[in-house]
């Protein structure tokens, strides 16, 4: 493991690069492919609105994997990341157009855990849409 | 239907290895949009450490869903998989996973809680390589959601 941040280089408030993932239907028909998770929720407009969903829905995990891109691109090696955590309370609804969605997430060092691991716990905020679509949002960072 | 909380404790037997090949953590990448060369490039990921490609974060969660398969579809527990949605995911890293490990995973149901008519259930996904080393661990809660009039 050979993270690219020092652990003495941060502090609590450390805020680490904002980034945006755009989301399309084709974003999620790939995503379903290649997790295995052919949940027609995330393809199936008819279905999804049949089980009381406003539209089609992007995969929690696949917002989970975007929100961690954030740390991952940071530390640069992402073996940095001991644990990630997530609470889904809201979906990212994909619309059928041209520009699907959007989710943004921005990160901030809120505790540093351990002088000898040289562990942070960083805090994720994800949003799309204006609303948060990830709670409890936290990954422990192993800097170098 | 309540669940049965005696099912807390129970673990199912492992499953058939898992054998992570390069190129599904590629396509798993390019799916995620992900450009990180360590999940790609053989060099980049050894120049790291690594003894070959590693997966992103959230790649093994395919492979702990698929087991906790098990419970979710064992018939004497008798989950409702329509009514189910994804509340949380937590993984704890022993290591990252790399292309060429053959992975299997022990569930456990950890938690079993109603609250407010939705079932709550915690489970446990234990992630061993084939020398028996723990790699991840991956907690998953489901929650059930209560049959309402309209539903």
């Amino acid at each position: 493991m050979t993270a690219k941040i020092s652990y003495d280089d941060v502090e609590v408030g450390t805020e680490l690069p904002a980034q945006s993932f755009p989301v399309s239907r084709a974003t999620l028909v790939r995503y379903a492919g290649a997790s295995g998770d052919f949940n027609p929720i995330h393809w199936n407009e008819k279905f999804a609105k049949e089980v009381g969903l406003p539209d089609v829905i992007a995969h929690g995990m696949f917002t989970m994997a975007e929100a961690i891109r954030v740390v991952t691109d940071w530390a640069g090696d992402p073996a940095a990341v001991a644990e990630y955590g997530v609470r889904f309370t809201k979906p990212v609804v994909v619309p059928n157009d041209e520009t699907g969605a959007l989710i943004e997430v921005s990160a901030k060092v809120a505790a540093k855990l351990d002088d000898e691991a040289r562990t942070v716990r960083v805090d994720l905020t994800a949003t799309s849409a204006g609303q948060k679509v990830l709670g409890m949002s936290r990954a422990v960072v192993r800097l170098a | 239907m309540a669940l049965d909380p005696s099912f807390v404790g129970r673990t199912y037997p492992p499953t058939d290895p898992y054998e992570v090949g390069r190129e599904k953590i590629r396509e798993f990448a390019e799916a995620i949009g992900d450009t990180n060369p360590a999940y790609t490039d053989t060099e980049a990921a050894k120049a790291l450490g690594h003894p070959d490609v590693i997966a992103p974060p959230t790649f093994v969660f395919a492979i702990t869903f698929k087991d906790a398969g098990q419970v979710v579809g064992d018939p004497q527990l008798g989950l409702d998989y329509n009514r189910m949605v994804h509340g949380d995911q937590k993984f704890a890293y022993t290591r990252p996973v790399h292309a060429g490990d053959r992975l299997s995973v022990t569930s456990t149901i950890e938690a079993i809680k109603s609250m407010a008519g939705n079932d709550i259930i915690d489970i446990r996904g234990d992630v061993h390589d084939e020398a028996g080393e723990h790699v991840v661990t991956a907690f998953t809660k489901l929650v059930v959601r209560a049959v309402t009039e309209e539903g």
